[in-house]
């Protein structure tokens, strides 16, 4: 059975189990080193000057006070910038939407509020934030296009595709007729506010210069391999010459996907003073690149009396950047999750004088299914229904769009063992119907969907002569597990102990593999690290059975088992031997293998594959004040199989808490006059604080899924789709009000 | 008076004392530079973050003689003669008998899984033990409201009570 | 952040003494404000004077009343037994505000001075008439949904952040200053200011002078107080609205009642008419109404912050009714009873 983990050569000894994160105790004990706390020899400090326009040009940029700053070794601007690639192309990196990357520092134009106008490198960090406060920069200011609502009429589809995003299908069936003639109907405009991803670390990138001329490069990104790309591309270095590395990121949620300007600008600061330069961002900065950009929506729902969808129409237009079609899937979902037969799909863009925006935690998908879960809960309140039986009643086994069916899907387990967990049963269906105290109490659900994914990846291991294995690759542990599964999946593929493993990740010289998003990691380099342990395996298994009177003689591979750092035939335990006593006696070092695990082919061809969710989710509201606590989510999550029960309920209480974010506190407020988001701090910026967090229940449904030999599925992202649309409905179960603009803050409530 | 720094020039320096992880340092500093700063930048002991910079995220929070702050927006000449411990010092905090080579907070936060990326972590971990000696918390409740000043964007919340829980249930470790 | 010089003071009339020798000079105690403003390039004194060493640190029996010494942290007023006690309201408002760690560094004048948390203020990159007198106030028209609703002006629609404040408002406390001019007291409400046309000063404080400390009165609504705030998350987050109420009662009868609100002016703001509106009125939601729709009367709505209007009258309704049935708001138990 592929969903019983199993390598066919050790046994499940950690793989499944809530094993301790290896990198717990680097990370307790402050040892372990983000991208901008590597240091150098002689570093010098870069500090960023932001446009306080939004759109126009520079006319002059004055240097000469902050020059003047005894410590202060250069100020580089549009100006005095040294040449480097022209080519808009050169600076498209791995994960680039169509369009033209932004350059920094590339020439006078501004195209967004907080654009880098200058760099003030100096000896040490105070000295360049003091002289970045004297460069003052004129500038002649247009007026900026940042509201998404009056420029909606200039909507477009893009004209190029974002790979690996799919636009909407073709339009089945007749939704506009279908949903004229359905006898129930839901209607209504849905919207989440413009979210920044703010990780706890700022950006930042270090980049020494060694002795050789080459670079060593910390940088803050979720895959280094896109650092190096990048660096090679824009700055005509060869791969040798640049080093790229970031062992921990501090939180990327996307935000680290692609290289960001203060790579560009330690590079070519760098470059230019011949001496290694760090650039951290300000956390105001952090308002400066890449965000959730707000997706208006438009969804139509018909339903017979029973409830059964005969129309669904989900139209959305998102705001990007002005050089970047920067596209996610917003609206597809809509035919996914629901078996109808009339669909009608639409996504469009609007550019605004922003940054580009980026992937953000389940990108697309969190706006999307925000909408398509509201609007379902509607449904259910027009027909009577109950949420579940509505959703039910609409179950599909197949994706429509595709005409596949999903490779696993125990959507249904979620739901029965979700309600279960949260008492479900005892809700009383009318809104307004349930309190506790002065508070109205409300029970609202979600259904949650996103695509199960997989990388091609490779990975490295070395077994050496003491028995000790150091595994790896190139992909980043973004705080989501990846050292410690990786670790385990070594560990039960050849038998040994946990302590005897050293994972490596994040660094360009590792085996190649692809940046940490999309909930793709776990299936595409755990994949990658069991076929290389798997491949050491036979290599040591091939040693053993030529050793003299081998107890393993005439024994296939397909029989030996590894375990306890043995080699042992499958049921018969008494013949056996140590993997360190092979390697000894037959005088090996080392043992290398680099693998690389591919995408199913065939399965694709066959099925869909997506993880699914029931969210259910307890608010108390005070209506007076309008304050509402999120007092209890259950999560009922059917991803496949789980490699580390602790990791993994992890990664799905961060998503709810970033959706119990989205739907009660985010929102970056532009000054459209302005073009600026004004609440640029975490002060005025709200992410929930442990006061706004109560209880979290994770439940982990069975689900056997083939896709990969692990048979898992990605657990990033699925924790935050549909928990805002299930704090929605029950805040209009508590209090009757349906509120379809997020967050809900409490001038909703009160309106 | 008890200092005049001279000019605010450029190489501005003030000797003051601190005592950092147990160790006493002799140490010049322009009057500019914050606590977290000087750890960070000067002293290579990174462990102490930088979120903010402006005291709205906690993960810059060390304990000065026993107390809980941000380092961020601490000067350092101010905090001239005050023992400082930041998260490279808290294992040495705890001073226990036997093999435990880390505080029981930090072994509390491991077993519970109270952080993802780590970043957040150190400010947590100082703020927990500052928490802890403060003795005002004592419901869940109260734990979370005394630890909001702490933000953790992986959304490790829940696990971070219930490690700050078991510890205080253990009997507070200074 | 700006290069400047360092001086530390060992004595009150030293520091009063390097403050009003130098224009540029700026007080600094727990720093929790200042240095935060000073990054972002809002505050850029030539130099500071470290008041941390001066003998304002302690919490002192006075006139029947407490006097609290300038330099006594958040934290340990609000923890103080006899605060905790006797003025419990106090201690409530201080713990509603900013986080633990901000709470043990942060002064009780520092306090007091603390500037508004205004996006146009705080970023450099836009006008600002407090920051930038005549450059404009963009915060109309604009952001600003924590805006004020009352006492603005047209140069400026900032609040004062303070929780602390509000209670000092209501408790009706007085601000002890010394000054090149000597000691002078200030009452409360007259310690801060309404921005008027100089949105520049927030205070009275006149050149060189330093809080000493925070006086309160004998009268301490020990029994029938409450700390009520609403804000965009439930801490760590400045207050929309908040609410200190004290009430002293004659059976349901009000005696005395004050109302203070916090996050809808330039100053904590009072309502004397409403208070003495409520006077001899049985404690009632009927009269927490007439009071509170006397309140908002005055009230005037910016762009986004309409809503704040209803949520003040409301807030207030709530808080006297807490206050009444001697059931205070908890700052940890986040239901409003």
């Amino acid at each position: 059975m592929a969903t019983q983990f199993s390598t066919g050569a050790g046994e499940d000894r950690f793989v499944g189990r809530a094993v301790s994160r290896v990198d717990g105790p680097a990370k307790v004990t402050g040892l372990a080193k983000y991208a901008g706390e590597f240091s150098a020899e002689n570093l010098a400090h870069g500090y960023v000057v932001s446009s306080s326009i939004a759109r126009g040009r520079i006319t002059s940029i004055d240097t000469a006070a902050a020059e003047a700053v005894p410590g202060v070794l250069k100020v580089i601007t549009h100006k005095n910038r040294p040449s480097v690639a022209g080519q808009s192309k050169a600076y498209q990196d791995m994960v680039a939407p169509p369009g033209s990357p932004f350059r920094a520092l590339y020439d006078e134009t501004i195209v967004f509020s907080g654009q880098p106008v200058a760099l003030v490198v100096a000896e040490d960090f105070d000295t360049a934030r003091h002289a970045a406060s004297l460069v003052t920069v004129a500038y002649e200011a247009e007026p900026p296009r940042t509201d998404i609502d009056a420029l909606s009429g200039d909507a477009y589809k893009p004209p190029m595709e974002r790979e690996g995003i799919k636009p909407p299908p073709e339009p089945r069936g007749d939704a506009e007729a279908a949903f004229g003639k359905a006898p129930i109907r839901v209607e209504g405009q849905y919207r989440l506010a413009d979210e920044h991803h703010n990780p706890m670390e700022p950006h930042a990138s270090t980049v020494v210069v060694e002795d050789d001329g080459t670079y060593t490069v910390y940088d803050k990104i979720q895959g280094v391999a896109n650092t190096q790309l990048y660096l090679t591309n824009v700055f005509g270095l060869k791969p040798e010459q640049v080093r790229c590395l970031n062992p921990y990121l501090g939180g990327g949620f996307g935000s680290g996907l692609r290289p960001q300007y203060q790579l560009f600008l330690a590079m070519l600061a760098a470059q230019d003073l011949k001496r290694s330069v760090r650039v951290t961002l300000t956390r105001d900065q952090m308002w400066s690149f890449t965000f959730r950009s707000q997706a208006v929506q438009t969804i139509s729902l018909g339903a017979d009396e029973n409830g059964g969808l005969q129309a669904i129409r989900h139209d959305a237009v998102q705001g990007t950047s002005t050089y970047e079609d920067y596209q996610e899937v917003v609206v597809n979902w809509s035919g996914v999750l629901y078996k109808c037969d009339n669909v009608k799909l639409s996504y469009k863009l609007v550019k605004l004088d922003t940054p580009t925006p980026g992937d953000m935690r389940a990108p697309g998908a969190v706006s999307g299914v925000f909408a398509i879960e509201t609007a379902m809960d509607e449904m259910a309140c027009a027909t009577g229904l109950d949420p579940i039986e509505l959703r039910l009643k609409n179950y599909t086994e197949a994706d429509q769009t595709e005409g596949k069916p999903f490779g696993s899907k125990a959507l249904k387990s979620c739901f029965s063992e979700g309600a279960e967990r949260f008492g479900w049963s005892k809700r009383s269906p009318e809104p307004r119907s349930m309190r506790d105290g002065k508070e109205l109490v409300g029970w609202g659900m979600a259904s949650g969907i996103w695509e199960s994914m997989m990388m091609k990846s490779s990975a490295q291991a070395t077994l050496t002569a003491d028995g000790r294995l150091e595994i790896g690759n190139s992909t980043g542990d973004i705080g989501t597990g990846t050292y410690t599964i990786l670790t385990q999946i070594a560990a039960d593929t050849l038998g040994l102990p946990i302590e005897h493993i050293t994972t490596k990740l994040g660094d360009t010289e590792l085996a190649q593999a692809p940046v940490a998003g999309g909930s793709w990691t776990a299936a595409s380099s755990g994949t990658a690290v069991m076929k290389a342990c798997r491949t050491i395996a036979e290599q040591v298994f091939k040693l053993a059975r030529g050793l003299p009177d081998s107890p393993l003689a005439n024994v296939d591979f397909e029989r030996a088992v590894f375990t306890n750092g043995r080699i042992e035939v499958a049921g018969d335990p008494s013949r056996s031997v140590g993997i360190v006593d092979v390697l000894k006696t037959t005088g090996t070092d080392k043992l290398e293998a680099t693998e690389t695990a591919s995408p199913d082919k065939d399965f694709k061809k066959q099925f869909e594959a997506y993880t699914h969710s029931a969210i259910f989710a307890e608010v108390k509201v005070d209506e007076e004040l309008g304050r509402i606590r999120v007092t209890r989510i259950v999560s009922a999550i059917a991803a496949g199989k789980i490699l580390n029960t602790k990791t993994a309920r992890s990664q799905i209480l961060g998503g709810v808490v970033m959706g119990i974010g989205s739907a009660l506190h985010e929102e970056s407020m532009l000054d459209h006059r302005l073009g600026r988001f004004m609440n640029h701090n975490l002060g005025e910026y709200h992410v929930p604080a442990h006061a706004d967090i109560y209880d979290i229940d994770v439940i982990f449904v069975d689900e056997e899924d083939m896709a990969n030999p692990l048979g898992v599925k990605g657990l990033g992202e699925i924790g935050i789709v549909g928990t805002a649309a299930a704090i929605g409905n029950a805040v209009y179960h508590a209090t009757g009000k349906r509120i379809r603009n997020l967050p809900i803050t409490v001038d909703k409530i009160l309106g | 008076m008890l200092i005049e720094s001279g000019s605010p020039g450029a190489h501005a320096r003030i000797g003051i004392t601190l005592t950092i992880n147990g160790e006493k340092r002799e140490i010049e500093v322009a009057p500019w530079t914050t606590l977290l700063d000087l750890l960070r930048e000067r002293l290579d002991l990174t462990g102490t973050k930088k979120g903010c910079d402006h005291g709205q995220c906690g993960a810059c929070t060390v304990l000065v003689n026993g107390t809980r702050i941000n380092s961020c927006l601490a000067l350092a000449v101010m905090k001239d003669g005050a023992e400082i411990t930041t998260v490279e010092g808290l294992a040495a905090l705890a001073h226990r008998e036997g093999t435990n080579t880390l505080h029981p907070i930090q072994e509390a936060f491991i077993e519970h899984d109270a952080f993802q990326c780590g970043y957040c972590t150190p400010g947590q971990l100082c703020s927990s033990v500052g928490l802890m000696n403060e003795g005002h918390a004592k419901s869940r409740d109260e734990i979370r409201e005394a630890m909001s000043g702490n933000l953790c964007r992986c959304g490790a919340y829940t696990n971070i009570v219930d490690a700050i829980e078991e510890v205080m249930q253990q009997g507070a470790v200074r | 952040m700006n290069r400047f010089d360092y001086v530390r003071a060992d004595t009150v009339a030293d520091a009063i003494k390097a403050l009003s020798t130098d224009p540029s000079a700026r007080f600094i105690a727990g720093g929790t404000n200042l240095v935060d403003l000073m990054k972002y390039n809002v505050e850029k004194p030539g130099r500071l004077i470290d008041i941390t060493r001066l003998p304002l640190k302690s919490i002192e029996e006075h006139e029947g009343g407490l006097r609290i010494g300038a330099l006594v942290s958040n934290a340990d007023l609000a923890y103080d037994a006899r605060v905790q006690r006797r003025y419990p309201l106090l201690a409530s408002a201080i713990l509603a505000g900013a986080s633990a760690q901000l709470r043990n560094a942060a002064s009780t004048g520092g306090n007091l001075n603390q500037r508004t948390r205004c996006y146009y203020f705080y970023d450099e990159g836009t006008p600002c008439n407090k920051r930038e007198p005549g450059s404009g106030c963009p915060a109309i028209g604009g952001v600003n949904r924590i805006h004020a609703i009352f006492g603005a002006s047209e140069a400026c629609i900032a609040t004062n952040p303070s929780d602390m404040c509000v209670a000092l408002a209501a408790l009706e406390a007085t601000v002890r200053v010394s000054g090149p001019e000597g000691d002078r007291a200030i009452a409360f409400a007259d310690y801060h200011r309404l921005p008027g046309d100089d949105p520049s000063k927030d205070n009275t404080l006149k050149p060189g002078e330093i809080v000493v400390s925070v006086d309160l009165p004998a009268t301490d609504y020990g029994a029938h107080h409450t700390y009520l705030k609403l804000r965009d998350r439930l801490s760590y987050a400045f207050a929309l609205v908040s609410v200190a109420a004290a009430l002293e009662l004659d059976g349901q009868i009000i005696r005395t009642a004050r109302v203070a609100l916090g996050g809808v002016a330039h100053k904590p703001w009072r309502n004397v008419e409403a208070e003495t509106l409520l006077q001899g009125k049985p404690a009632t939601r009927e009269s927490f109404r007439a009071a509170a729709d006397l309140i908002v009367a005055e009230a005037k709505p910016q762009s986004e912050n309409g809503f704040k209007i209803e949520l003040a009258r409301r807030a207030i309704v709530r808080s006297l009714e807490q206050a009444a049935a001697g059931t205070p708001q908890s700052q940890s138990d986040k239901r409003i009873q």
